[in-house]
C-alpha cells in the first residue's frame, strides 16, 4: 500500500469517526457524555483541517475549541447537574418531524452536491497553488482585514464583561 | 487534494444536519448550545474546503474561519453564563420547564 492510500484511508476513517461522535453529541442521554463526544468531533475536524493544509486553523481549533470552549461547557454542565438526571428524557417529543425535515434537506442538498461537477473550468481555473503560511495570515489580519480584527477585540471584551455580569451572584 | 471536494462537502452537510437535529430535539439548554457548536464547525469546514479553489485570495477562508471560531467561543460563553444565572433562579436547565413568561 502506498503512503497516499494509507493517508486517504486514515482521513476517511477520521471523518466517519467524527460523524459518529457528532451523532453521540445529539443522541446520548447523559449530557456529560455528549460533551465528551463533542470533544472527539472537534479533534476529528482539526485532523481534517491538517489534511486540507490549514495547519494553523487546526491548532487554533484545538487550543480554542477543545481547550477553552469545552472547558467552559463542562464547567457549566458540572454546575447545573440535577440529582435525578438519569431518568429524565433528554429529547423532546419532536424527534420524528425533525428527522423527516432534516432527512429531506440532506437528500435535496446532497443530491445537488453529488450531481455538480466540481472540477469544471470555472472552479478549477481558480486553484491557488500557493500554500497559506502563518506569515500570510498575519499579514492579512493586520493588513486587509484589520477592521474586523479590531472589532472582534471589542466583541471579546464585551462578551467577557457581559458573561461576568450575567453570571455573578448578587 | 487528498480528499475530493464533494466528499468534504458531504461531511460538512451531515455535520450541519446533525447539529440542526440536536438544536431542534434536545431538552437540555447546554445540549442545544453544544449542537450549535456542531453547526459552526460544519460552516468552518466548508470555508476551509473552498478557500484554495474559489476564494480570490487563498487566505480569505482561513481568516474568516478564525473569526467564526472566535465568535462561536463568545456565543458559547455568554450562553453558558445565561444558563448559570437561569439555573441559580429556576434550578432547572430543561427547556420545557422554563416557562416563566407563561401563566
Amino acid at each position: 500500500m502506498t503512503l497516499v492510500i494509507l493517508a486517504k484511508l486514515f482521513i476517511y476513517s477520521i471523518l466517519c469517526l467524527s460523524l459518529a461522535a457528532a451523532l453521540g453529541v445529539v443522541l446520548l442521554p447523559n449530557i456529560f457524555h455528549a460533551a465528551l463526544c463533542l470533544v472527539g468531533t472537534l479533534i476529528g475536524v482539526a485532523a481534517l483541517y491538517i489534511a486540507l493544509q490549514a495547519e494553523f486553523i487546526a491548532v487554533v481549533q484545538i487550543l480554542l475549541y477543545v481547550g477553552a470552549v469545552m472547558t467552559v461547557v463542562i464547567f457549566a454542565i458540572m454546575l447545573t447537574q440535577r440529582i435525578a438526571d438519569r431518568t429524565i428524557p433528554q429529547t423532546n417529543k419532536q424527534s420524528l418531524p425533525a428527522v423527516a425535515a432534516i432527512g429531506a434537506f440532506v437528500a435535496i442538498v446532497g443530491s445537488h452536491l453529488l450531481k455538480m461537477d466540481w472540477s469544471k473550468a470555472g472552479w478549477a481555473g481558480l486553484v491557488h497553488s500557493t500554500r497559506v503560511s502563518v506569515l500570510d495570515l498575519g499579514k492579512a489580519l493586520l493588513g486587509e482585514y484589520v477592521f474586523p480584527f479590531e472589532v472582534i477585540s471589542v466583541v471579546l471584551i464585551a462578551a467577557l464583561v457581559g458573561a461576568v455580569v450575567v453570571a455573578r451572584k448578587d | 487534494m487528498l480528499i475530493p471536494l464533494d466528499h468534504i462537502l458531504i461531511f460538512s452537510l451531515l455535520l450541519f444536519s446533525i447539529g440542526v437535529y440536536g438544536v431542534l430535539v434536545r431538552r437540555n439548554v447546554i445540549g442545544i448550545l453544544i449542537s450549535i457548536e456542531l453547526i459552526l464547525n460544519a460552516v468552518n469546514v466548508n470555508l476551509i474546503a473552498f478557500s484554495p479553489s474559489t476564494a480570490e485570495n487563498p487566505v480569505m477562508g482561513q481568516v474568516f474561519t478564525i473569526f467564526v471560531i472566535t465568535l462561536a467561543a463568545v456565543a458559547a460563553t455568554v450562553g453558558l453564563a445565561i444558563v448559570l444565572a437561569l439555573y441559580r433562579i429556576r434550578r432547572t436547565v430543561y427547556t420545557d420547564e422554563i416557562n416563566l413568561l407563561r401563566w
